[in-house]
């Protein structure tokens, strides 16, 4: 099966966890994803290799990027009919606060879904949802791209 | 964060990150992330998942910061875009080039470029903002 034949699997399953495990990064990281309500979360649960400041301690800034990131092609894998894998063009970062070595949530917003992008905004939080420790927002491709065609003289 | 405090960054290492330069003349810093199977987003096609660009940039952007100070202080991230020209290729090594190009007492600002081995030909780039905190511990 190719990678997007098993997310579509996971999804008609409702086997969340294969989103994550079908990706071998989110494997790394140790991500998982679960539905609460209505709502996608994704968790990255705390590991000692995520660390970027072991005298804080605080988690390593590129790990809640990538949480963030994850959290919103998670969400569009779930939400969206996409027949491709949805391609990151830019995402944004804030970090608000340090994030301990503690579990980190996220969650993710569709804010608009186009035809070919589709924007996503994602809030990312440890103990207190209500003081995230990032927030980010992503654009992605939705669409298979095609070669541009050559400019005609 | 990146290199520079003088000691290991955990998630740096599990990255597998190698610093390659810090030039503190021009504040730039050069890294490399080297393709390994744990790093991949999509298993058709062996390309490396964002995630994992995304530790390299803000790791080498963070060391650019570093090699900016006149002495060693605590620094964070504020933010971080990044915008993904083109996938890596599978198989391939990363390499990544950041400068701190301004730095006042409180903010520091760097722009970064990752690359297989052309920086004229890059993968993706970025633009950071990171906090000069005081030594007594993160402030923002």
């Amino acid at each position: 099966m190719t990678l997007i034949e098993r997310l579509a699997e996971a999804k008609r399953t409702g086997d969340l966890q294969t989103l994550c495990d079908v990706v071998p990064y989110s494997r790394f990281l140790g991500l998982s994803a679960r539905v609460d309500g209505d709502e996608l979360i994704t968790t990255l649960q705390f590991a000692d290799h995520l660390i970027g400041n072991p005298a804080l301690p605080a988690l390593h800034g590129g790990t809640l990027g990538a949480l963030c990131e994850s959290a919103a092609i998670f969400e569009l894998l779930w939400r969206a009919e996409t027949a491709v894998l949805p391609k990151t063009i830019t995402l944004t970062i804030d970090y608000l606060r340090s994030a301990g070595p503690l579990d980190t949530y996220a969650r993710s917003i569709v804010t608009r879904q186009g035809r070919r992008v589709t924007n996503v905004h994602v809030e990312a939080w440890q103990r207190d949802r209500a003081a995230p420790v990032a927030t980010a927002h992503a654009i992605f491709l939705v669409m298979r791209e095609e070669p541009r065609p050559a400019a005609s003289s | 964060m990146g290199a520079g405090s003088g000691f290991v960054i955990p998630y740096n290492a599990a990255l597998g990150l190698r610093v390659v330069g810090i030039e503190r003349a021009q504040a730039q810093a050069t890294f490399t992330l080297p393709y390994d199977a744990k790093l991949v987003g999509n298993v058709d096609t062996g390309v490396l998942h964002g995630g994992a660009i995304t530790g390299l940039i803000d790791a080498c952007s963070g060391a650019a910061v570093f090699a900016a100070l006149a002495e060693w202080q605590p620094i964070a991230t504020l933010d971080l875009r990044i915008d993904y020209l083109r996938g890596g290729e599978p198989g391939r090594d990363i390499a990544c080039r950041a400068n701190c190009y301004r730095i006042t007492r409180n903010v520091a600002f760097t722009r970064a470029v990752a690359y297989h081995d052309d920086e004229a030909d890059p993968i993706a780039t970025s633009m950071g903002t990171f906090m000069i905190a005081t030594k007594a511990g993160v402030k923002k």
